[in-house]
């Protein structure tokens, strides 16, 4: 069984074929690193793995279970969360309530217009715990618009883990960080429970290359190139998309 | 049976004359991403001016229908860069400002023009009609129609063959992208909304012999535009032509055969459109 | 006890004690409609202040409650069918206008509630013989709930200030609920809230319907308290102050709406006693306050006392007004 598997997806803007027949496995507790150069395709890629966008053609399961069909939300109930390269969350709320709403997004409690949503002691515990887990237990009544960015990063990454998902997808976890806030997000990754599929986009090689057992190399919609990392390391086409431009 | 075809022909006589309102209310809608609730103002207002142009100082039609256009583009560039300008970013608010000018503008011409309609006399030249085939045509209605034909045909040329329409498709297409490739997206804006402004308040005196001026026109045309572009697509000339006719028809013929649910009737298409093709017969898909 | 909780006990003791101290019948009437009108901007502020969607056809949801009501009476039903019936019908035309609205979000949402607020005035104009045209319906008369008359005016207001009271008690637990932070996540985020696995057109729909509820109340009211209703109640100035009421108290709080309606039907009352020109009052306010005050009267002139307070002080970064919540990029961001 496959945790996630992509079969020739195809996806045209208009002329423009951003993923051209791409064909993923990633198997169950695996790390899997997805790089490529800007505008290869990657984080279109994952919107139409997380159903934000539709392919033209080809399929996109989840642990066997067919999702091409399947409107977004269905997916993440069915365990698939993701995070986004531009921070898109709550800027009003406070830490706590943008996780508490990533939380709610898999309760059936999120219809009940009756209760008072601060009293729902689990689930606001719950969403305690998902941000002690990534260091900003400390920041739970904090304004997210008064944190700094690499902050904002992690309250990303504690939404998408808060939702427990079977796979996880992060999309450039460690864009525009200091060096610092990126061993912090490093560790925080590291220390993720192998029953969690990881799939990471990033921009950047040298980052996150320690991170994952499989590379996938993507390039103009395609992937170029796969392999474990001293695989994708040695393989020439990679030294030519990436150092070749 | 000669009823049907004088409903037909004041059928496609009122889809010119909406044509006329909703070409620029399309066109600002496109460009500026905000429906004008101004628009069915400017339209009683341009018939109020050219109006008292004809009755109180007796100028002739068309010169009356001139300064209707001017004054109308004038007071549309005033809203346009003292009031809009000031609010650019926050589309509600923009919305919010044209529908309290609406009101405004509805009481001033109250204030003016006092509750009783104005009726304006078919200008001398075209009174009367012809005879043929049995029907009659009369000179006004057909008149009506090939000014419309004919502004259509410029606002066409106007996008498609010149350098400023060229810009202003650009800026209905990705106002971003205009902007990035150097188009003062702001200037367009001004110049679109007078050019629609001046479209709608012509069209209101050229109405003003057929419908009369009075109290309550604005709010009985705004809601028209708004159908007929809901119908034609955001931004699409074509859209616009085509759905003031399907309108015009529907508001005629449903006066007749139905009186009671004309307004009803009116309404009909727009929700078909809306459950079986939002974004409008012309228009394209949101990205 | 808290300052909040003085206010709000010395605000129930004011609402209760108005036919006390508010001078002769005419006045007392006035606060009536105040509240009347109040639960009709609260209905709007729902979908203004918490999901973002700017509705301007709420005047036609307000009105087929009203006709309903006239209609069944005239029929010769009796008030709790026919305010039954004014539940039922309203509600399903709230679901109808919703399901159509829903087709767009931002502008176009406002588009079509505008258009479909004008086919709610179109018919009650239009089909004279159910509405009986620009003549109106007059009702017979009011209920008499557990045989207590409502025909005095102090009466009339202790029963709409209990429903009243009864709205703005669920409209708080509504917004307050998990369904309420679900809603405002959808203002706030709609694309974010579906990777999260919310129904975001669902939880709308039902937002609407919510607000045509308070709407349906509100226009029940009303009817009871004109005893008459005619197609100017339906027309689009109707909407546009129910919206103007919301925002310029300060769309999404609950206070704000309420604040709207005491001002605007003041300032509509005290006006059209002394000159004729409501309406150029009513679009001039509208212009004022979306320029200079777009986050409503409340939260703005607490900004403006605060920054004359601390003139020194740094400004505080204050949050984004909220009635550009619902200004989102793309006029018609398509509904799954």
């Amino acid at each position: 069984m496959t945790a996630l598997s992509i079969r020739k997806l195809e996806k045209s803007f208009g002329g423009l074929r951003v993923t051209r027949g791409v064909d993923l496995a990633i198997q169950p507790g695996e790390r899997r690193l997805i790089i490529g150069p800007n505008g290869a395709g990657k984080t279109t890629l994952f919107n139409l793995v997380t159903g934000e966008l539709r392919p033209d053609t080809g399929s996109v399961a989840l642990f066997d279970q067919e999702l091409t069909r399947l409107p977004a939300r269905r997916r993440a109930h069915l365990g698939l969360s993701r995070t986004y390269q531009i921070i898109t969350l709550f800027p009003k709320d406070t830490l706590l309530r943008n996780v508490t709403l990533s939380l709610l997004g898999l309760s059936p409690l999120r219809w009940n217009p009756l209760l008072r949503l601060e009293r729902q002691r689990h689930l606001i515990e719950q969403a305690e715990h998902a941000l002690a887990r990534v260091g900003l237990g400390h920041l739970a009544h904090r304004p997210l618009a008064e944190t700094s960015y690499g902050e904002r990063r992690r309250v990303e990454i504690a939404m998408a883990l808060a939702q427990n998902p079977r796979v996880l997808l992060l999309d450039e976890p460690f864009a525009g960080l200091s060096v610092d806030e990126r061993r912090d997000v490093k560790t925080l990754l590291f220390g993720i429970p192998r029953d969690v599929t990881i799939v990471m986009i990033e921009h950047d090689m040298d980052v996150a290359l320690d991170f994952a057992e499989r590379i996938s190399v993507m390039h103009f919609g395609e992937v170029v190139v796969e392999g474990t990392r001293a695989e994708v390391v040695a393989d020439p086409r990679t030294k030519e998309i990436y150092f070749g431009e | 049976m000669s009823i049907w075809a004088v409903l037909a022909i004041n059928s496609i006589t009122f889809g010119g004359l909406l044509f006329l309102l909703s070409a620029g209310f399309s066109l600002i809608f496109g460009l500026m991403r905000i429906p004008n609730l101004t628009h069915g103002s400017m339209f009683m207002l341009g018939g109020y001016v050219g109006a008292s142009m004809i009755v109180t100082y007796h100028l002739p039609f068309w010169l009356a229908a001139l300064i209707a256009a001017l004054a109308m583009a004038v007071f549309g560039g005033l809203i346009e860069r003292f009031l809009l300008r000031r609010l650019s970013g926050s589309i509600l608010a923009q919305v919010l400002v044209t529908l309290g000018i609406s009101f405004i503008v509805a009481d001033f011409c109250l204030m003016v023009w006092s509750g009783d309609p104005i009726s304006v006399e078919t200008p001398s030249a075209l009174a009367g009609g012809t005879r043929a085939l049995g029907l009659f045509f009369p000179t006004y209605r057909i008149a009506i129609i090939l000014i419309a034909v004919v502004i259509a045909a410029m606002l066409w040329a106007l996008l498609e063959r010149t350098r400023l329409g060229a810009m202003i498709r650009a800026g209905v297409d990705d106002p971003e992208m205009a902007r990035v490739v150097g188009i003062r997206v702001s200037q367009l804006f001004t110049i679109v909304f007078c050019l629609g402004a001046a479209l709608a308040g012509f069209g209101g005196l050229m109405g003003a012999p057929i419908l009369s001026v009075y109290p309550g026109l604005d709010t009985d045309m705004l809601p028209l535009a708004l159908v007929v572009v809901i119908l034609g697509g955001v931004g699409s000339l074509l859209g616009s032509l085509i759905g003031s006719i399907v309108i015009g028809f529907l508001y005629n013929f449903g006066l007749v055969m139905v009186p009671e649910l004309a307004y009803f009737v009116l309404f009909l298409p727009m929700v078909l459109v809306l459950v079986l093709r939002p974004q409008g017969l012309f228009g394209r898909q949101a990205p | 006890m808290t300052a909040p909780r003085v206010a709000l006990a010395a605000a129930l003791v004011a609402l209760v004690t108005v036919p006390l101290w508010v001078p002769g019948d005419y006045y007392i009437s006035v606060c009536s409609q105040i509240l009347i009108y109040a639960v009709f901007a609260l209905g709007i502020d729902v979908l203004i202040g918490y999901a973002g969607l700017v509705s301007l056809g709420h005047a036609g949801l307000f009105g087929l409650a009203s006709y309903t009501v006239a209609v069944c009476l005239a029929a010769g039903v009796g008030h709790v069918a026919a305010i039954a019936a004014a539940l039922v019908v309203t509600l399903a035309g709230t679901a109808v206008f919703a399901g159509l609205s829903l087709r767009a979000t931002g502008i176009g949402f406002i588009m079509i509630t505008l258009a479909l607020g004008q086919i709610m005035w179109g018919l009650a104009y239009r089909w004279v013989s159910i509405t009986g045209g620009d003549n109106g319906i007059t009702v017979p008369g009011r209920p008499a709930p557990f045989g207590l008359r409502l025909d005095a005016p102090s009466h009339f207001y202790y029963a709409t200030l209990a429903v009243f009271l009864l709205t703005v008690v669920a409209t708080w637990v509504f917004v307050h609920s998990p369904f309420g932070a679900s809603l405002k996540g959808t203002r706030d985020q709609p694309r974010r809230m579906t990777a999260l696995g919310y129904h975001v057109w669902l939880i709308r729909f039902y937002a609407c319907m919510f607000s045509g509820l308070l709407t349906t109340i509100a226009g029940i009211l009303f009817v009871y308290y004109a005893e008459f209703i005619s197609p100017p109640t339906v027309q689009l100035t109707s909407s546009a102050e129910g919206v103007l009421m919301a925002i310029s108290g300060g769309s999404g709080t609950l206070l704000g709406p309420i604040v709207g309606s005491i001002l605007v039907e003041i300032v509509k009352n005290v006006a059209s006693a002394y000159i004729a020109r409501w309406n150029m009052m009513l679009g001039a306010i509208f212009v004022a306050i979306v320029i200079f005050m777009p986050e409503g009267l409340v939260p703005g002139t607490t900004r403006l006392v605060r920054r004359a307070l601390k003139l020194r002080g740094p400004i505080p970064a204050g949050a984004p007004a909220p009635t550009t919540a619902a200004a989102e990029p793309a006029p018609g961001e398509p509904a799954p």
